[in-house]
């Protein structure tokens, strides 16, 4: 029988929903409408009787709050709206309210719904105003309420309400077959070669074409399996997602010819050798701490005698730009299925996340044809991570946003998990994993579908208007968290011998990386779970469907293991065995639909090789007379990349969990963003972990490389500014880049290049100045974006993200000042270095003077600055970053909600700066500490040596004063005028 | 007084996540607590009767789709109801925080006025933002409530971390569970007074309430956490304290739990 349930508001509450939407449309659309009202339907074929339907339409109302029916509440002439839309989920996308209530209506009809029993969910939305017509209630559906790339909308009218019922709406899928396999003529000319890749969304160059024609002709041993000389579509797509720029990092190994802007030509062999994996060989040979590098799904370094510490960060950028909620929410479910499937599975502690977009100030005509606007993404994108992030009880430990008009043509969306790693789980050593032939493959967590097709060639592709939509997934964090409580459950009882995760790629990529350590697998792709029929053998193993992870299981073990999942609600199934074989062997059924070399798969990939070339960019630093302080300094707190974030971060949980020692944001109002953060390790416990990024685009505008230099330092200085010590930090890196390879879409492909070596030259010098390896990373290279004739190229981005431990959490240090009367000190000389700096940016230049960094002066400063914290003597602490010293001394006064008068004479700098110059240059390794007098001799001493002042008190009225005689400058800018430019720009957006 | 026999049964799993911290804050008072999966009790392999704590945890069971603690109590109440009725009459103990708490309303644990358990009389309902909200809020304790847990509190402070956290009632109800001060704890203002605005008072509950009990006392049920402040250094401004040396040696959360171990050590052997 075919129902529909209908949840409505009672009339005498508020309905919360409708009066964002309201807002919403409002606020995102400009338009003011009347009456918005919303209700959930349900739809459903099952076999229940009406009166179970009906028991069930009861139950799932709240009775204080809802009114449940069966059927649909029938308009009149008195009651009807004068619009309806109806928002509901296109065929095949996962629908996890459906989901939950296919299981809820089970509990209420006392058996469970079969498989072959649908329960749909979907949103009704009713609208009322006398300036709506079809178009523009259109335009409010389909820009704001619904993502038609995976929502249907239906649209009725008053009239058409009157007249007959809504017709049920059940997107089954109704697909059949499947199961067909494709065999790829290869040899062909040049051009079909390429014109194969293009079709399938290969993402595959003409070399590597060649290469793959090459292998065919001389593979051996197929016919014993009934395989002809020609590939299947099976093996052409299982070798393009493993050579994906995606997977194989093609341009981090390709061969780089890179010429300096003296025309030397250096030659590198891959700069993630050359230089990432360089410097943190060599850094450790000095460090015991160092456990797990690059080769796991994520970096693994030691904490304490009985727990390591996991951190991988990642970016979803392609995805999140087609659907930004969806795509957000898998970026934040799936980086944390890393450490999740790092080792033999740690546990998932703290969530980082981070966005580059487009101002959502942009006006509409500035926005691209075809994509979102930066507000609408940026709202969803938030929306995505926060029930992601929320619903899987993660707290996050960082968050931030950065605005610049380049990423309107793609969002860059990170995401990252700090995961916690027993040493010893059993016999067995946490961060070791093993596979031994004769192990069953097995894989948990969801069904596949055609969710995520081709999700890792396209990711490698530039966005485009026929984009594919099946290269975006949903996450759903609740099957996920079932499924991760099952598995450290089957972890601490030893049941399995290796877990992964299923991220890009799907099985392909998860199983190819597994047999690896055997020497060969054997696989039914036949055997795999389908959320509905109608899928070929290559869909099922490069599907990207979510929540799942793969698993090595000794046979002995394989019915406890079954058994545990199924009385955790977890499905798992044994789709086939580890071998030594050689071989990559699939099969569907019988029937043998891939036979590929190991080997060849993992080491065939041709590499690429390509030209840099560094022409230093030309810039002028502006000029600016007679500007006015006080002006420029309230105007720069509310800057985008300066001012506050909080309406949305406080939509992130950041305490569950009952570990957060140093929030997000700090301060007797709660409203300052912090240094960093600081989380125990366990409840009540004493050890902490330091969390802290860096990310600065705009240097980029002048030289990557420093640029790169001073992201490690900021990092390095933000976990100082806490408390931490400059000894146990381990570094991340993601970058992001434009296209860097020439050709005729980017002819200056050889310029971003060299930026990219610059970068790395940087990461090379100066995590191994500072001792701080990286241990994991990940790059995204192609973020452009072509549309309506015009490209937009992502300016190049590197978010550096920093891990440390700390053995003392009561040590922790907060940026708010405490009590009227402490001096206040900076510590490091600030020099005349505005060249990218926001103060420049706010009067529209770049400059040319980039902050440089000093890494071993900087050292000797981290280490009196950690030794000043260890012996509790500051009462607070910040370092400066975007907006300089002046935004350092306004965030400490506004978190303190007391004032400050500084003394600008006094501070450390370069000669002949000008007092403006001295507040908003952003040079690096730079501090502002307050202490409480009787300490001043005892930090003298400590910082003897260095480059540092008092330079003025803690007061209480409310004012940040800064004096400057020399200049005959003085400025006193009222608390009140602070924060409201700091909290207005981004309040309730 | 050994405290290690009371047994406090926190239910896990569908996406519940506060259990660590949880057991962290009954283990911390000396009782014995246990994570236990739903399943294995609807199973049949665990039972109710074992223990003298119930813990409703916080979390997201079933994602709060159909509204937040909907399918989670059906669950419940569709399948161990007897059970369940057996352990609130024989005077055990029952907190619900968050996630729990809007199970706990959803079953008609509380108010459960005139003694009808498992009849709804109040509900969570969606934050007047239309928004998930993580902060930290003051909390004033009400005196005259019969309530276990909140026994020597005066103001207090947690976090909050929801969606769905305003508290309704119809007028009826709300007159009777204020008249028999089954309002345990309401959102206040840092001096004590009783917050109406945001964000003090977060999600704009009926009367500020944040947490109710049913007539005896016994079931609790709070949108606020105080698993979350199990330690000083959760405190937003310890910091700050720290530097005027008057940092206390526990989070204030703590009373909660220990309120119901020792109320449960004395009147439940």
């Amino acid at each position: 029988m075919e129902y529909r349930i209908e949840i409505s508001p009672l009339p005498e509450w508020k309905d919360a929903r409708a009066e964002k939407i309201k807002n919403q449309i409002r606020n995102f659309l400009k338009l003011d409408i009347a009456d918005v009202k919303t209700r959930d339907v349900y739809t459903m074929s099952a076999g229940i009787s009406q009166a179970q339907a009906e028991t069930a339409a009861r139950e799932i109302a709240n009775p204080v709050l809802q009114k449940g029916i069966v059927g649909e509440t029938r308009f009149n002439e008195s009651n009807a709206c004068d619009w309806l839309v109806r928002v509901g989920f296109r065929q095949g996308v996962t629908d996890n309210v459906g989901r939950s209530a296919h299981e809820a209506i089970g509990d209420i009809v006392g058996r469970k719904l079969r498989d072959d029993e649908y329960v749909f969910s979907s949103v009704e939305y009713m609208l009322s105003d006398a300036w709506l017509d079809r178009k523009k209630v259109e335009h409010i559906a389909k820009d704001l309420l619904a993502n038609e790339l995976i929502e249907n909308v239906s649209i009725f009218s008053k009239a058409d309400l009157l007249k007959n019922p809504i017709p049920l709406e059940l997107p089954i899928v109704r697909e059949s077959g499947g199961g067909n396999v494709k065999e790829i003529d290869l040899e062909v000319s040049d051009g079909e070669l390429l014109d194969i890749s293009k079709k399938g969304i290969l993402a595959l160059t003409l070399e590597e074409m060649k290469a793959i024609q090459d292998y065919f002709r001389r593979a051996e041993g197929r016919e014993n399996f009934k395989l002809g000389k020609k590939p299947t579509d099976v093996e052409l797509e299982v070798l393009a997602q493993t050579w994906s720029e995606h997977c194989k990092h093609k341009i981090f190994s390709a061969e780089i010819d890179y010429e300096d802007e003296k025309g030397n030509i250096e030659n590198i062999k891959s700069c993630f050798d050359t230089y990432i994996k360089k410097s943190t060989r060599e850094i450790s040979k000095k460090i015991d701490w160092l456990v797990s590098v690059f080769h796991d799904n994520a970096g693994v370094i030691s904490f304490n005698d009985k727990l390591d510490l996991v951190y991988k960060v990642e970016t979803h950028n392609s995805p999140s730009a087609l659907d930004p909620y969806g795509g957000a929410m898998t970026g934040i479910v799936g980086v944390n299925r890393d450490p999740m499937g790092t080792g033999l599975g740690a546990n998932l502690l703290i969530n980082v996340w981070g966005y580059c977009l487009g101002s959502p100030f942009t006006d509409e005509k500035d926005v691209p044809e075809g994509l979102f606007h930066p507000r609408r993404l940026r709202d969803n994108i938030h929306r995505g991570v926060i029930d992601g992030g929320n619903q899987s009880g993660i707290p996050y430990g960082a968050g931030w946003e950065y605005f610049d008009e380049r990423y309107l043509g793609k969002p860059l969306v990170y995401c990252g998990t700090v995961g916690l790693l027993p040493r010893k789980i059993g016999k067995n050593k946490g961060f070791e994993k093993s596979i031994k032939p004769g192990d069953l493959i097995v894989m948990s967590g969801g069904r596949i579908g055609k969710d995520g097709i081709h999700g890792a060639t396209f990711s490698s592709e530039e966005l485009h208007k026929d984009s594919p939509n099946q290269a975006v997934q949903i996450g759903d964090p609740i099957t996920q968290k079932k499924m991760g409580d099952f598995i450290y459950e089957a972890r601490d009882k030893s049941l399995y011998r290796f877990v992964t995760d299923n991220g890009a790629g799907g099985l392909s990529s998860s199983i190819g990386e597994m047999c690896t350590y055997s020497g060969g697998c054997r696989m039914d792709l036949k055997k795999a779970p389908l959320k509905y029929a109608g899928l070929d053998p290559w869909e099922i193993l490069v599907s990207e469907a979510q929540e799942r992870m793969s698993f090595a299981v000794p046979p002995e073990n394989i019915e406890e293991f079954k058994k545990l999942a199924e009385s955790r609600d977890v499905e798992v199934t044994v789709l086939g065995e580890f071998t030594d074989t050689g071989k990559f062997h699939m099969l569907y059924g019988e029937k043998t639909v891939a036979l590929l070399d190991i080997e060849f798969m993992h080491d065939g990939l041709p590499q690429l090789k390509l030209k840099a070339k560094w022409v230093p960019p030309k810039h002028k630093d502006p000029a600016f007379k007679g500007r006015n302080i006080k002006d420029d300094v309230v105007s720069l707190l509310g800057r985008l990349n300066i001012c506050s974030n909080e309406f949305k971060s406080r939509q992130y949980d950041h305490e569950v969990k009952g570990l957060s020692v140093i929030k997000p944001f700090a301060g007797i109002c709660r409203d300052v963003t912090s240094d960093a953060t600081v989380t125990m390790a366990e409840p009540l416990g004493k050890e902490g972990i330091i969390l802290s990024y860096g990310i600065l685009p705009r240097y980029s505008d002048i030289d990557t490389y420093h640029m790169m230099a001073s992201i490690i330092d900021l990092c390095i200085r933000r976990i100082i500014a806490v408390g931490g010590k400059p000894e146990h930090i381990a570094g991340l890196d993601n970058f992001c880049w434009p296209d860097p390879v020439k050709s005729e879409k980017t002819p200056d492909g050889e310029y971003k290049l060299a930026q990219l070596v610059r970068a790395n030259k940087a990461l090379y010098d100066y995590t191994k100045a500072f001792g701080v390896p990286c241990i994991s990373g990940k790059d995204s290279m192609k973020n452009d974006s072509t549309r309506g004739g015009r490209k937009i190229s992502i300016p190049p981005t590197v978010l550096f993200s920093a891990i440390s431990r700390m053995d003392d959490v009561s040590k922790a240090v907060t940026l708010d000042v405490k009590r009227p009367g402490d001096s206040v000190y900076v510590i490091g000389q600030t020099r005349k270095e505005l060249g990218g700096s926001e103060y420049f940016a706010m009067m529209g230049a770049v400059g040319c003077h980039v902050p440089v960094v000093d890494a071993s002066l900087a050292m000797v400063t981290y280490k009196a600055v950690s030794e000043i914290t260890q012996n509790n003597l500051a009462s607070s602490l910040h370092t400066p970053a975007i907006g300089g010293l002046a935004g350092a001394f306004a965030k400490k006064a506004m978190a303190g909600r007391l004032g400050l008068e500084i003394d600008i004479d006094k501070i450390p700098c370069e000669s002949g700066m000008s007092p403006e110059e001295i507040l908003f240059s952003e040079s690096n390794s730079r501090f502002v500490m307050t202490i409480k007098p009787e300490n001043e001799k005892s930090v003298e001493k400590i910082l003897k040596g260095l480059s540092f002042a008092k330079i003025g008190f803690v007061i209480s009225k409310q004012e940040l004063i800064l004096n400057s005689v020399v200049a005959c400058s003085q400025a006193s800018i009222s608390m009140t005028e602070m924060i409201k430019s700091y909290k207005s720009t981004l309040d309730g957006i | 007084m050994d405290y290690s026999k009371v047994k406090v049964l926190i239910i896990t799993g569908f996406g519940l996540n506060c259990e660590k911290e949880t057991a962290a804050a009954f283990s911390s008072c000396g009782a014995t607590p246990e994570q236990i999966h739903l399943n294995d009790i609807l199973n049949g392999g665990r039972s109710l009767d074992e223990f003298h704590i119930l813990a409703f945890i916080g979390g997201f069971s079933f994602g709060d789709h159909l509204g937040a603690g909907t399918i989670f109590a059906n669950r419940i109440k569709f399948r161990m109801r007897d059970e369940l009725q057996k352990f609130v009459a024989s005077g055990k103990l029952v907190i619900g925080i968050c996630n729990g708490f809007q199970t706990l309303s959803r079953l008609g644990l509380v108010p459960a006025l005139d003694g009808h358990f498992f009849e709804q009389q109040a509900a969570l309902a969606h934050n007047d933002s239309g928004l998930f909200r993580d902060d930290w809020v003051y909390l004033k304790a009400n005196p005259d409530s019969p309530c276990v847990f909140t026994k020597g509190i005066d103001l207090i402070r947690m976090p909050i971390r929801h969606g769905e956290g305003k508290f309704v009632a119809r007028e009826k109800e709300i007159a009777r569970i204020e008249e028999k001060n089954l309002v345990a704890l309401r959102y206040a203002n840092s001096d004590g007074s009783v917050a109406t605005e945001f964000p003090a008072n977060p999600n704009g509950s009926i009367n500020s309430i944040a947490a109710i009990c049913d007539e005896s006392g016994r079931i609790f049920g709070l949108m606020p956490h105080p698993e979350a402040f199990l330690s000083p250094f959760n405190d937003p401004d310890w910091t700050k304290k720290k530097s005027e040396d008057r940092l206390p040696a526990d989070g204030e959360g703590k009373i909660v739990f220990r309120n119901a171990v020792k109320f449960a050590a004395k009147n439940l052997f």
